[in-house]
């Protein structure tokens, strides 16, 4: 099982990696915009992942917590942000 | 043990997916295109995990703060595509010529 474990977590770090250069890399606002929401989801996806490996779920609430935030925060960033001069 | 390999197959499921959403998210050339990358894992991975986590704390009263997670992704996922999508589509008019009509084209 814990192969298991440390497989998933390694293709999620892979991911958050790739997703990471994506963020910083893309050529406007809106790629950055969309990393980032990956990137959130790629950490909840790393907290679930850690609370069914140790069965530790003090983390929990900060899974829902993080899920609500990554919601406001991609709204409010795509509404409010200054347009890319093109 | 059932339950165990499940759980380990949805959790490996859901990382791969999350893997080829992120190299999607490299490879593609446009932000449209990005974006049909990236929410691969926002719904459907997450919610694979979720389940593996939800199998593996069986009876525990913290399954339902995951239940909600879900819940919540699931819910938020469409608000977001849509918000970002008409951005992207405004600013970048990626594949304009492949339609016969678009509504979001400003007139005049």
């Amino acid at each position: 099982m814990t192969l298991v474990w440390t497989a998933s977590g390694v293709m999620l770090l892979a991911a958050a990696v790739l997703t990471t250069y994506r963020a910083l890399r893309g050529p406007t606002t809106l790629d950055r915009l969309v990393g980032m929401d990956t990137l959130l989801a790629l950490t909840i996806c790393g907290l679930a992942v850690w609370v069914a490996a140790t069965y530790d779920t003090t983390v929990v609430p900060a899974i829902v917590a993080l899920s609500l935030v990554s919601f406001i925060g991609t709204i409010s960033v795509a509404r409010f942000r200054v347009r890319d001069d093109r | 043990m059932i339950a165990d390999v499940i759980a380990a197959v949805l959790v490996l499921t859901g990382s791969v997916l999350a893997l080829t959403a992120a190299i999607g998210l490299v490879r593609f050339p446009e932000t449209l295109s990005r974006m049909h990358a990236g929410t691969k894992p926002q719904t459907f991975g997450m919610i694979l995990v979720l389940v593996a986590t939800l199998i593996r704390l069986s009876g525990h009263p913290d399954g339902g703060m995951l239940i909600l997670t879900g819940m919540f992704a699931l819910i938020t996922a469409p608000v977001i595509a849509q918000r970002v999508g008409r951005l992207v589509y405004r600013e970048q008019r990626t594949g304009e010529d492949l339609l016969d009509e678009s509504q979001l084209r400003p007139r005049g």
